[in-house]
């Protein structure tokens, strides 16, 4: 009890919770809902109690006027949204950097945000290239510039003369501007070897998520057992969960076998399958290769396995496959699902509905600002594809400028234009990088106790299994919070980095781990770890020791 | 899905793959998949028109609906050398300024250049004060890069901006930066702030009151949402003002079935170009205070008002004016966009909304919805920046930027003018003031037989006549129909954006097709 009220007096605690009291509260009575059978009771009591406070309030008051949209008349389906990447350890992150920011202390002057995968905000700098003909598109009259190469201008020229009067600023086609989904078809078939790829078939989109997103909302419908039900691996990246949650659909957990290198087992997956069909209608299946939060590239083997699953499963196949340039171990290797796919004969290619995502946010060029990514449909019904590009059509189109950088990316510099060289060397830098992260992190947390790393085969994060003492997870418990929580929180406050728990992105009951990102500079990652590590020793002597 | 077959195929190795496909015969099974040897019918298709999201399936979009997509057609057919009695497509049918040919103001694309390429701050072709603002937003985003995620809620300084110039514009009253949040568009905007207020099931469902005619994006939102929709009528006699009995009939009318929650205005009007009082605001404000709506005000076209004796009144200024009864409580979310006004910048997707009197808990659940999609773009953030933070006085950029701001502004004045006129010495049209925004929405007599042929083809006779019309003279616009109004009206929706050379031509065609159509079937 002794330890209870000290740790609650302690301004991380505290602050957490009350600084953010809204967001906290409900996320956490999220978590605990699913965790904690009794507890739902307790907290629909309290809800309840409120109400009714605020009910005889309002009668005291005659003339009060309620508000017209509060928690209790809020969508409900909002309410069940989670989305631990940008949850409350990450408000409390902006709250300590302004803290400092105003002049006040802590022991440490910055707070490291490897929270999320952004890589400018950890310092890498855009692909020169890049920028220059998104530059060209915004403002043309710099085509007169001796300082810009040729070839971004052909370029932009290209992409400026598919939009309205020659506009970055005019509406795009809903679907997207023409010739940009002309070479991401082009783009496709190259990289697929030779695969055919149809540009009807290509949708620019707001960011992979926005793409995501519109697929799942086709696929959510029916009523009890038969809503859909959508498999997603855990651990996930909470978009699925989020949205899965907004609409409402049926989450359907299948766990990657973290002793495995977090590879996905087919077994598991039927496992899952056969255990939602009593509750609800699995229709879709999400994979995420390379994986996040967990890194892990999924072997040709694999995908297959999955496509003849879902093949006679009959589920629709979302890959996920914004990593798809972020490969970093040696014997690992990218294999798109369309292309196994294909490889697989007619009888699977031209029947399994395939939707792939892709994004200007990772990779080598870390765009994440400008919000570009597409997806490619394979097999889907037109009637429902006509569906699609109407739905799409209310939003009008993706950011022109978000189009314009996934064009680039789609269709770079090739090696008898003048700029490969930069380019080249850019990417390769951005790249190379990353694959020394990779390792660096991997051997740094596995040397530390009590902290176990899977390697990362490619992405952008680390995500450490994490072993909490006992007494942590009951100190947890007791202040409603999940174990990796706390554990992130101390961390927040005591070094001022930013990870993610675990538990935002869902594992197996009992175990802990925190996703972090290998974004930041070699330098500032040495830094980092070697915090994580000091900080883990210390956290694992303060609570097995004696009091 | 229960009809489909499941079938069994060893995954291990492509050669039984292949093998498989030519002989059509069971393989090993794999561990829990169970064998059925039959016949193997087709798998079936796991997404079809029937099994889709039915809340999908029931929204409508005119504006980009099977019109446009006739006129793209068009537009191909015309290209590979089909023969056509014009020459091009006039897309009329969208507020897309820079594809009518409408130049970008060019202060703001040179900020934006410079966010995306600094280099160029290096550049002496460039402003100072270009080169100002494109440092402060920078310093503001991650990294010092545009391509850095902001915050879910928009760039720090982007927001604080977006208050100052509300309170700028509202004379004073005072705007927090914390109430603000970028969006991508206005429409993602209302289509979020709806998505909060959609609760309940049956008689308890969420109802959201729209104008009629409307802008479609409320209706498809609805729709998507499963939300009711419940209209109120605008008075076109009277240049289509909002009338409060009207609403009052309306909200009576739908509590028998839903509980309604919300009331959407828009103002500046689309389709309808009328621009509301001070007065009438007054009373929609009062309405919805004794009503308990949540007000939604869309206000993209706020420097888009044209005829002499309107004036832009922001619905939360009138609330303030209205004094701490109404300011202290009516909850009020206000948008506006990059899209419209002089800049039409719809491309970037930029906007933001103002949300007042929200529930602070509410607000959490507001931020960590948008935190889903991480972030609205950050170019269309800037870009919102320079439009609440416009070259001043003293500034090098002042004279180019007011000058061009003018131009566009006072051509627009001149085009709903004019579209206005053109259209009333057209028997058979009539056409109300375009007050401000930038369409005209005439309503046009139809003939009883063209009625009764639209009919007979299952089309919307409005739909009819604006399909003939694309056909014959390549205008493309949108059918009333598209937006709502008073069953036996008929209307099209046109943008005045073509310049006024275009413009001409294009009400001449009009002109002549109307006439033409209303001899061919009387």
């Amino acid at each position: 009890m002794y330890r209870l009220q000290s740790l609650a007096a302690r301004s991380l605690i505290a602050g957490a919770l009350d600084h953010c009291t809204p967001l906290t509260l409900t996320s956490l009575t999220g978590v605990r809902h699913k965790s904690q059978g009794p507890s739902v009771e307790k907290c629909g009591q309290m809800r309840f109690l409120t109400a009714e406070a605020k009910a005889s309030a309002g009668r005291l008051d005659g003339k009060m006027r309620e508000k017209t949209l509060t928690m209790d008349t809020l969508n409900p389906q909002v309410k069940a949204v989670e989305y631990a990447v940008r949850g409350p350890i990450v408000l409390k992150a902006g709250e300590i950097e302004r803290y400092l920011e105003e002049g006040g202390t802590k022991p440490f002057s910055e707070v490291i945000k490897a929270n999320i995968g952004d890589a400018h905000a950890m310092g890498q700098q855009p692909i020169t290239f890049l920028r220059q003909v998104v530059a060209l598109c915004t403002f043309p009259e710099l085509m007169d510039s001796p300082s810009f190469p040729e070839d971004a201008k052909w370029r932009a020229r290209r992409i400026l003369q598919g939009c309205g009067g020659h506009s970055l600023g005019s509406y795009s086609a809903s679907p997207g501007v023409e010739c940009i989904r002309k070479d991401i078809a082009a783009y496709i078939e190259q990289r697929d070897e030779g695969v055919p790829s149809d540009w009807e078939n290509i949708y620019l989109t707001t960011g992979a998520s926005d793409g995501i997103m519109t697929i799942l909302r086709l696929l959510v419908s029916g009523k009890d057992s038969s809503r859909t039900g959508v498999m997603i691996p855990i651990p996930q990246y909470p978009l699925y969960s989020a949205a899965i949650s907004e609409m409402d659909a049926v989450q359907v957990n299948y766990y990657l076998d973290e002793d495995n290198c977090w590879a996905l087992d087919i077994n598991e997956l039927h496992r899952a399958y056969q255990a939602a069909k009593q509750h609800c209608q699995p229709r879709v299946i999400c994979i995420i290769n390379p994986g996040n939060p967990t890194g892990q590239v999924q072997s040709k083997k694999c995908i297959e396995e999955v496509l003849h699953f879902a093949y006679e499963e009959n589920l629709f196949v979302m890959s996920d496959e914004v990593y798809q340039d972020n490969v970093y171990a040696p014997d690992c290797q990218f294999h798109s699902f369309k292309k196994v796919l294909y490889e697989m004969g007619p009888e699977y290619f031209s029947s399994v509905e395939l939707v792939s995502f892709h994004s200007t946010s990772k990779g080598y060029t870390g765009e994440c600002g400008f919000r570009g990514g597409y997806m490619e449909v394979i097999n889907m019904d037109p009637e429902v594809k006509a569906q699609l590009v109407k739905l799409l059509s209310v939003r009008l189109c993706p950011p022109l400028a978000g189009q314009a950088a996934m064009d680039v990316i789609v269709n770079p510099p090739q090696p008898e234009e003048h700029t490969f060289k930069q380019f080249h060397q850019e990417k390769s830098s951005v790249l190379g990088a990353l694959a020394e992260k990779a390792k660096l992190t991997e051997q740094i947390l596995n040397a530390v106790p009590g902290i176990k790393c899977n390697p990362v085969q490619g992405a952008m994060y680390a995500f450490p299994r994490i072993f909490i003492p006992p007494k942590a997870v009951e100190e947890a418990k007791a202040l409603g919070m999940q174990p990796d929580m706390l554990y992130c929180l101390r961390l927040l406050e005591e070094t001022g980095i930013c990870v993610v728990p675990g538990s935002g992105f869902g594992q197996k009951d009992r175990t802990y781990h925190f996703r972090m990102t290998i974004l930041p500079s070699i330098e500032k990652l040495n830094v980092l770890l070697g915090k994580v590590r000091d900080f883990h020793i210390s956290f694992l002597k303060e609570y097995s020791g004696l009091e | 899905m229960s009809q489909h077959t499941k079938r069994s195929v060893c995954a291990r190795n492509r050669t039984v793959f292949l093998s498989f496909f030519t002989s059509n015969t069971p393989l090993c099974p794999t561990a829990s998949s169970t064998r059925t040897a039959s016949a193997l019918p087709l798998r079936g298709k796991v997404l079809t028109v029937d099994t889709m999201n039915a809340n999908v399936k029931k929204v409508d979009y005119a504006v980009r609906g099977p019109i446009v997509q006739r006129a793209v057609q068009i537009e191909k057919e015309l290209k590979e050398g089909v023969k056509k009695p014009f020459e091009e497509v006039i897309k009329a049918n969208i507020g897309d300024a820079h594809a009518m040919g409408q130049r970008p103001i060019t202060f703001f694309r040179q900020v934006i250049a410079l966010c995306t390429y600094p280099q160029l701050l290096d550049d002496n072709k460039f402003p100072e004060d270009a080169k100002n603002r494109a440092r402060r937003i920078l310093q503001s985003c991650g990294g010092n890069s545009i391509g850095a995620y902001t915050t879910s809620q928009g760039i720090d300084c982007v927001r604080h901006d977006v208050a100052s110039y509300i309170q700028r514009r509202d004379g004073g009253i005072p705007s927090d930066p914390d109430n603000i949040y970028l969006t991508t568009g206005a429409s993602d905007g209302i289509v979020t702030i709806l998505k909060l207020l959609t609760a309940g099931e049956g008689r308890t469902r969420t109802g959201v009151m729209i104008s009629i005619p409307q802008y479609p994006l409320y209706s498809a939102s609805i729709a998507e949402l499963g939300a009711v929709q419940i209209n109120y009528y605008l008075n076109e006699e009277k240049c289509w003002s909002l009338d409060i009995s009207e609403l009052q009939r309306s909200l009576h009318a739908a509590r028998e079935h839903c509980n309604p929650r919300v009331l959407c205005i828009i103002n500046p009007g689309n389709p309808t170009g009328q621009v509301q009082s001070r007065q009438c605001i007054e009373d929609v404000i009062r309405f919805a205070a004794k009503e308990n709506l949540f007000l939604m005000a869309d206000e993209v076209y706020q420097d888009n008002v044209y005829a002499e004796g309107c004036e832009f009144h922001s619905f939360k200024k009138v609330l303030f004016e209205m004094g701490p009864e109404y300011s202290s409580k009516v909850e009020l979310a206000s948008f506006h966009s990059t899209s419209k006004c002089y800049m039409g910048e719809c491309g970037f997707r930029g906007g933001y909304m103002e949300v007042i009197n929200m529930d602070p808990e509410v607000k959490a659940q507001l931020t960590k919805l948008v935190s889903v999609r991480l972030c609205p773009p950050a170019p269309g953030q800037a870009l919102m920046d320079l439009v609440v933070n416009s070259p001043q006085p003293g500034e090098p950029s002042y004279q180019t930027f007011m000058k061009e701001r003018t131009a566009v502004l006072s051509a627009l004045a001149e085009k709903a003018k004019l579209t206005e006129e053109i259209l009333n010495t057209v028997p058979g049209i009539s056409c109300n003031p375009v007050q401000g925004a930038m369409y005209s929405f005439p309503r046009i007599t139809l003939p009883e037989r063209a009625i009764n042929e639209a009919k007979a083809k299952g089309q919307a006779p409005d739909m009819f006549y604006c399909m003939k019309l694309l056909e014959e003279s390549g205008i493309c616009l949108v059918p009333g129909s598209g937006f709502g109004q008073r069953e036996g009206t008929y209307h099209f929706r046109m943008t005045i954006l073509p310049p006024t050379d275009k413009l001409k031509i294009m009400l001449n065609k009009l002109k002549e097709f109307h006439q033409k159509f209303t001899q061919q079937y009387s």
